[in-house]
């Protein structure tokens, strides 16, 4: 199918099953019930897991094929944003000429990026990203959020390309030459692909359940799968191949004359713009780009996502992305009256405690919480979720079968 | 003319705490072979041991003033320091009043202790592990540790001041002969400075002038040599480790008049004092002093008004286009040895 082979077919097949599904299968608990609010499957959430899907796919094809940790992806997925907000302030609320100008932008600002950061390679790589994002993040906050000069009657750029710490947003004075500047009524437009509104959505009562399908979902949806299958074009491609091979020895590779160079910064850039993929995807289910966007946490976030999920592996940084933002959602919205009734049925005293020793986790300790995860994962299953997966599989599997350890089939270094 | 000279003072504080931070970042790396991200967190540790003392200083109990009443009719209450009960008002008050001095006391074995947990603890079972993996467990320490604090202290900034003879400026300029009122100069700046300056050569006396420090010198350039003759040197490394925490909290402690400590100034300085270790030379002492100092003052020529007019927002970004320039021109930094982190 598509040029995979069966079992990467068959894996594309089941991401795009789950994701079509999403809406039924991320929401299991009826509504008002006790557990809905474990609830995921409301569009603003489910758009973010398929958005952060996205970028972690694109940090994967950098981190997971070659091994070089960048810690600065957040700034593509910033750029990515500031390019389709200013294309909905200059020439309409089309996704698709939005989505575009944010891949052009951040594959452009990802070879500037990438030809000077590859020049060097382990933690001088990780360092020069990190201070690539860390500058474009003091540059979007301050410097180009000041007013350009000259005359600018429609106050365009009043505050600024970027609209410093407020972020960018949408005006009525907005010309877009090929839309319209507001609605009939006088409101803001509205993204949205050939008049299909990012924001509609609409509702099925089942019984006591209720599910919602968002046109946003289902073309962030849409556009995931995509970025998907060709990461797995990518993955399985003499150029992957090429990619991998710096990842286990770059000196033998140099040895053989090749120069990995152009491969890596050809590596970078498509994760770049897989990552400003995702920040003009944000832009268009929400009108809005702000700097905190670029922020080294924001980069440290996917780092994580790709890393809990398994990388290197084709459905981990899906996996991961998701992971994350359902327990961010989730636990950050918990309070301690929750905790409270959760633990009812415990002694007072006892109650009190427990919740007392859970507190500093929940609500706005999420970063906490967090950190202590991201350090586990680390630890104890660098191999992320998926790892964890196998092995759990084969203990299973070994205890049926009794099979003797089979020889191992590494490649000899 | 004094503007050059009172740019120059005024990257000194910045450039210090930049130095002294990069300094233990090459300390550790030229040890350990560890690349700590969670650096400039012991140096936010090391800020907040400056707070609680300040804050131990001044519990108090409150006892009712003689002869005063308030409107109310009931004795008047009057917060005293436990302090002053134990020392007698006038020493408990100079007690109070240096407390961010005195902090420097109670950081050096908080820090040692917290470095040598964090290395026995955590970063010694890294060793063997892939340089990414040691970023990203560092990373989630420093996470954690940032989070702690805020839990804590809160999330706004707690203004910690100096000792009250620190407090305020001095006419620099009269000193070395310019006009009076050109140069202005707050004298805890100065204080900065010789602080870091005294434990920047501290340091390098140590590693030059001890037998312990020549043993810690052989394992950084063959750290199996000195282990075959018979050398704990992972003892060594360890003790290193809590120095290079230490130096980083006292930099901490110090900075927190300048700037009131907060949970994320850690990782605000951290981003820059990696660019400072890239730019000095990865491994690099001297090169990690030479390019903070150096960094620092070239920040602060870039925030002058003369400048920021004609380039606007100079000097939120000065120091990473240094960076990439040294890289693009020098790529093992400054001070850089050949054979260190070339992999």
């Amino acid at each position: 199918m598509f040029g995979l082979n069966k079992k990467d077919g068959s894996l594309l097949l089941l991401v795009a099953v789950l994701v079509i599904f999403a809406p039924f299968l991320l929401n299991p608990f009826p509504e008002g019930s006790a557990m809905a609010q474990f609830n995921a499957g409301y569009p603003d959430l489910m758009q973010r897991f398929v958005i952060f899907g996205i970028f972690a796919i694109g940090f994967n094809i950098l981190f997971g094929l070659t091994g070089y940790l960048s810690f600065g992806h957040a700034a593509f997925l910033g750029v990515g944003s500031y390019a389709a907000m200013w294309m909905f302030k200059l020439f309409g609320m089309n996704v698709l000429p939005a989505l575009a100008l944010s891949v052009v932008m951040s594959g452009l600002f990802a070879v500037l990026i990438g030809y000077v950061s590859l020049r060097r390679s382990g933690i001088y790589f990780s360092i020069l990203t990190l201070a690539f994002a860390m500058m474009s993040y003091a540059l979007a906050y301050s410097v180009l959020a000041t007013d350009m000069d000259g005359p600018d009657q429609q106050g365009l750029l009043q505050k600024g390309l970027t609209g410093g710490e407020t972020g960018l947003q949408l005006t009525l004075q907005d010309p877009r030459i090929l839309g319209s500047q507001a609605t009939e009524d006088g409101n803001l437009p509205v993204p949205n692909l050939f008049g299909l509104e990012m924001r509609s959505a609409t509702e099925l009562p089942v019984g006591d359940w209720v599910f919602t399908f968002s046109a946003g979902y289902y073309f962030s949806a849409f556009v995931m799968l995509i970025a998907f299958y060709l990461s797995i074009r990518i993955f399985r491609s003499p150029f992957g191949m090429i990619l991998r091979s710096i990842k286990s020895n770059q000196q033998r590779l140099n040895y053989t004359g090749m120069n990995p160079r152009p491969y890596m910064l050809a590596a970078f850039v498509i994760s770049g713009m897989y990552a400003g993929l995702a920040g003009g995807l944000m832009a268009s289910m929400d009108p809005l780009a702000g700097p905190e966007r670029m922020f080294w946490t924001a980069s440290g976030e996917v780092v994580l996502m790709t890393i809990l999920g398994g990388v290197g592996t084709l459905i981990g940084p899906v996996l991961g992305a998701g992971a994350i933002k359902y327990m961010e959602n989730i636990i950050s919205k918990i309070n301690s009256d929750i905790l409270h009734s959760w633990f009812a049925f415990l002694p007072d005293g006892l109650e009190d405690l427990v919740v007392t020793l859970i507190y500093p986790f929940i609500g706005k300790g999420w970063h906490l919480t967090l950190g202590i995860i991201f350090m586990l994962v680390v630890i104890f299953l660098p191999g992320g979720l998926v790892q964890g997966g196998q092995k759990i599989a084969a203990m299973f599997r070994r205890k049926k079968a009794e099979e003797p350890k089979s020889a191992s089939t590494e490649p000899a270094e | 003319m004094d503007a050059i000279i009172l740019q120059i003072l005024n990257g000194l504080d910045k450039g210090s705490a930049y130095a002294l931070i990069a300094l233990g970042l090459t300390l550790i790396f030229g040890t350990l072979g560890v690349v700590n991200f969670a650096h400039g967190a012991l140096f936010m540790i090391g800020a907040f041991c400056a707070v609680t003392l300040s804050r131990i200083l001044n519990l108090s109990h409150e006892v009712a003033v003689p002869g005063e009443t308030d409107f109310l009719g009931n004795p008047l209450m009057r917060d005293v320091p436990y302090m002053y009960d134990i020392f007698g008002e006038a020493t408990g008050a100079a007690i109070i009043d240096w407390s961010v001095p005195l902090a420097i006391l109670l950081a050096i074995p908080v820090m040692i202790l917290v470095g040598v947990i964090m290395e026995r603890g955590l970063i010694k079972h890294f060793y063997k592990r892939p340089h990414a993996d040691q970023i990203l467990v560092t990373f989630g320490l420093a996470i954690v540790l940032q989070e702690i604090i805020k839990y804590y202290y809160g999330a706004n900034p707690i203004p910690t001041p100096a000792p009250e003879a620190f407090i305020g400026s001095f006419d620099f300029g009269a000193l070395i002969g310019f006009e009076p009122g050109t140069i202005i100069y707050p004298y805890w700046r100065l204080v900065y400075f010789a602080f870091a300056a005294l434990i920047i050569g501290a340091v390098f006396a140590f590693l030059q002038f001890t037998t312990f420090g020549m043993v810690v010198r052989a394992g950084m350039a063959d750290r199996e040599t000195v282990g075959l003759l018979g050398i704990n040197i992972d003892k060594r490394f360890t003790i290193m480790f809590g120095l290079a925490a230490a130096v980083a909290g006292l930099a901490g402690v110090m900075y927190s008049p300048i700037t009131s400590p907060n949970y994320h100034m850690g990782m605000d300085f951290l981003v820059l004092s990696f660019v400072v270790v890239v730019v000095g030379g990865m491994g690099s002492l001297p090169g990690a002093v030479l390019a903070g100092f150096l960094l620092g003052i070239l920040e602060s020529f870039a925030s002058m008004r003369e400048v920021l007019e004609i380039l606007p927002g100079l000097n939120q970004i000065i120091i990473y286009l240094v960076a990439i320039v040294i890289l693009l021109t020098r790529p093992r930094g400054l001070m850089g040895r050949k054979g260190v982190m070339e992999d």
